[in-house]
């Protein structure tokens, strides 16, 4: 009687319903990294000012309005894509889901950019002073998100060129934007930070 | 019993030869072989750097002791610390999680089993990278060994002027590996645990070692990014020049102890929870009573979480701060105990008027509680800040947290194993070796660190590689190195006990211990897929449910 290797089933309730583990894991996933920028968000902030020799943020940092015009309208694009794939219209949901990718393109190459100038004209690297440590530490590990997001984004356009992403890849899909809301909400905090109090 | 012809799964079966097990180990997803890999990789980690421990006992057992050089003495606290940590600690919370958590929820694996493998293959690369450091560490330079800058490896020790060649390197990188495999392992734990319930098993149903196991989870996922931020930006400094911990270019070496302990003092916590499940569990079935106030455990557990992310300066009294600084986490300090006192009034409450058997478990358990008690009153005296100033960075230091993680955590985990054992093994751990191990571990372990508290009152410093004669330390060390042996031999009948009861213990059956959880309904060991038909429970004693259908749980909850 003890050793029963199952239980009776005299459950009443049929509708046993719990949270997607997908979900749930990538929320874990966000608040880990949550906690990742929160450091180097507190690092940056703690340093603001501690640098012994220039250049300060105030004499070589731009906004960088573009990008951040490209970066923020690609979490509206990719949402839309995403509501053209849960309504089945394949080519809207390809569109969109490439205009992400160009926006996140456009992002990198406009960091870039700025990196180039600030390195070779601006003369300043990631040893120049405790401002280039802390704004290319910072900086650039949001980009490394980027980068990772926009991975994923350009595997799944692969993949559904052949037409290997189909209804059942839903959630999937969803997971990545939210990932890619993340990464957008993050640079709303990094903009903050970095290019308007700490300028 | 006719049940236990039921069919033993892949690892008992004859025919197999040990090439095709070893493959089988390296290829697995199953949550209860990766378990059993975490928990047996981490009692291997644990004999290591338990010999490093008694290397330095040894030589502090005399003054002016040539036993160890005091380099060779510096890597081995350091390795000694970050192992027991990092390689041991966190490898046993993941390890008795993945074990658990899905067959006590009724599932039939972890929610994400390949990311469950992942966590695991990182986690022992990552151990392997750290001791590899004795050979690699070198490097082109020819300067360094494994690393000897403490597991705290505070700046500006760290920096590329005080740290050469690679020794640093190699503790940062490694322990970044098995952070990824914590981080992973602690969100598949969660997302099982919220996600894999079966039916009828609301929150408030789950056993506590699932409730425990999702808060020190939430846990690892807030505070291992301290570190691993920090490491990153050290490696930064190490490598591109950065100045975050540079004192010369306006760095500051403050800050990486803030962002240490931001990790390191939930880390102490998330080390201890996991024997505060295991005690939940074993606690009311040995004395034959539910759990006293199980919501209030509940909760006292998510107040240890929350209050723990905000005490880490009481390891930085000395530094200097401010005094509204030094009052606020002196006065946080203090507010742990409240959540952590009535964990043990609750535990006491569930053995006050029940029926004790003094099984092996319950005698690790019964331990425990004595001995984390007084664990956490010398963590109090630590708290106060002036009292700190006195005895910061003593031996007195020493003992009080080998006091929570040795006789607090270690006994849990000691406890779990004798409880556990038969479900994993089919088999019973031996009693007379078991008792010969208890007897002499808590022997040795109250030799050693009762002692050793008085040579910390006395003055003497952590992390000197010996001392003059004269002092008044010599009778003191000499009796914490001898407890030092004993407890040596303790683990030494645990490793025999693990061995031979492997295929020559007492067959136990499935239920061995009348236990009221769901992983007692499967067989021993439960087969790939756990539950032959997925289970329904109506309360938090599913067993007894079964057990006793005149007098169900249901009916009162």
């Amino acid at each position: 009687m003890t050793n029963e290797a199952s239980l009776p089933k005299t459950f009443e309730a049929s509708d046993w319903k719990l949270p997607s583990a997908r979900k749930v894991a990538l929320i874990c996933l966000i608040l880990t990294e949550t906690g990742l920028f929160s450091i180097f968000v507190a690092g940056y902030v703690f340093y603001l000012g501690k640098s012994l020799t220039g250049p300060t943020p105030r004499e070589v940092l731009d906004l960088p309005v573009l990008s951040t015009i490209c970066l923020l309208s690609s979490s509206v694009t990719i949402t839309l894509a995403e509501r053209a794939f849960s309504r089945d219209r394949v080519g809207r949901f390809k569109m969109f889901w490439l205009l992400t990718i160009v926006l996140a393109a456009i992002f990198l190459a406009s960091t870039a950019a700025e990196w180039r100038r600030l390195i070779y004209q601006k003369g300043l690297t990631i040893s120049t002073n405790l401002f280039g440590t802390t704004f290319y530490s910072l900086v650039g590990l949001h980009a490394s998100h980027v980068i990772v997001g926009m991975s994923l984004l350009l595997l799944v356009f692969i993949f559904s060129l052949r037409g290997f992403v189909t209804i059942m890849h839903r959630e999937r899909l969803q997971m990545i934007s939210w990932y890619w809301h993340f990464v957008d909400a993050v640079w709303v905090v990094v903009f903050t930070v970095v290019y308007v109090i700490g300028r | 019993m006719a049940t236990q012809e039921i069919a033993l799964p892949g690892l008992k079966q004859p025919g197999i030869s040990s090439i095709d097990r070893l493959h089988g180990l390296v290829v697995t997803v199953d949550h209860k072989k990766l378990g059993l890999m975490y928990v047996g990789t981490a009692i291997g980690f644990l004999v290591v750097a338990g010999l490093m421990a008694l290397a330095i006992r040894l030589q502090l057992a005399v003054p002016n002791n040539t036993f160890l050089e005091p380099d060779v003495f510096n890597r081995f606290f350091t390795m000694h610390g970050t192992s027991m940590v990092f390689l041991v600690g966190m490898a046993l919370v993941s390890g008795f999680g993945n074990y658990l958590v899905p067959l006590m929820i009724g599932a039939r694996d972890m929610a994400f089993p390949r990311l469950n493998a992942f966590g695991y293959w990182m986690y022992i690369f990552g151990g392997l990278l750290l001791y590899f450091s004795y050979l690699g560490a070198p490097g082109l330079a020819g300067h360094g060994s494994a690393p000897d800058v403490g597991w705290f490896a505070y700046a500006p020790l760290t920096g590329r002027a005080f740290s050469r060649g690679h020794s640093t390197d190699y503790w940062i990188l490694s322990l970044l590996l098995t952070s990824v495999g914590s981080t992973v392992s602690a969100i598949n734990v969660i997302a099982t645990a919220v996600s894999l319930r079966c039916k009828g098993m609301t929150l408030m149903r789950m056993p506590l070692l699932v409730w425990l196991m999702i808060v020190v989870n939430f846990m690892i996922l807030l505070a291992l990014p301290a570190l691993s931020a920090a490491q990153i930006m050290l490696l930064v400094d190490r490598y591109l020049g950065g100045h975050f911990f540079d004192t010369q270019a306006g760095g500051s070496a403050v800050v990486w102890q803030h962002f240490f302990w931001l990790f390191g003092h939930p880390e102490v916590y998330i080390l201890i929870i996991p024997a505060f499940a295991c005690v939940s569990e074993i606690v009311p079935v040995f004395s034959r009573k539910p759990i006293f106030g199980y919501p209030v455990m509940v909760g006292a557990t998510v107040m240890i979480g929350l209050i723990s992310t905000s005490v880490w300066a009481h390891h930085m009294f000395s530094v200097g701060m401010a005094s509204v600084g030094n009052i606020f986490f002196a006065i946080s300090t203090f507010t742990v105990a409240v959540p952590t006192g009535i964990k043990i009034f609750n535990w006491l409450g569930t053995m006050y008027g029940g029926r004790i058997r003094f099984d092996l478990p319950m005698l690790f358990c019964i331990a425990f509680l004595f001995q984390f008690l007084i664990a956490g009153l010398t963590g109090m005296m630590l708290g106060v800040a002036p009292f700190n100033w006195q005895l910061t960075d003593s031996y007195f230091v020493v003992a009080h947290f080998h006091y929570t993680l040795v006789g607090g955590f270690l006994f849990g985990i000691f406890a779990g194993i004798y409880y556990w054992y038969p479900k994993a093994v089919g088999r019973l751990l031996d009693r007379r070796l078991g008792l010969l191990h208890f007897w002499l571990f808590t022997i040795g372990f109250h030799v050693t660190f009762d002692t050793m508290h008085f040579p910390g009152l006395l003055g003497m410093p952590r992390r000197i590689f010996t001392y003059d004669a004269g002092r008044g330390w010599e009778t003191l060390n000499l009796i914490t190195s001898i407890g030092a042996l004993l407890q040596a031999v303790a683990v030494l009948c645990l490793a025999i006990n693990l061995v031979r009861s492997w295929k020559k213990g007492e067959e136990a059956g499935n239920d061995p211990w009348d236990a009221w959880t769901l992983e007692w309904a499967t067989t021993s060991p439960p087969p790939e897929y756990n539950f032959a038909s997925a289970p329904v429970v109506r309360s938090r004693r599913p067993l007894w449910d079964l057990k006793h259908p005149e007098d169900p749980d249901w009916k009162y909850e």
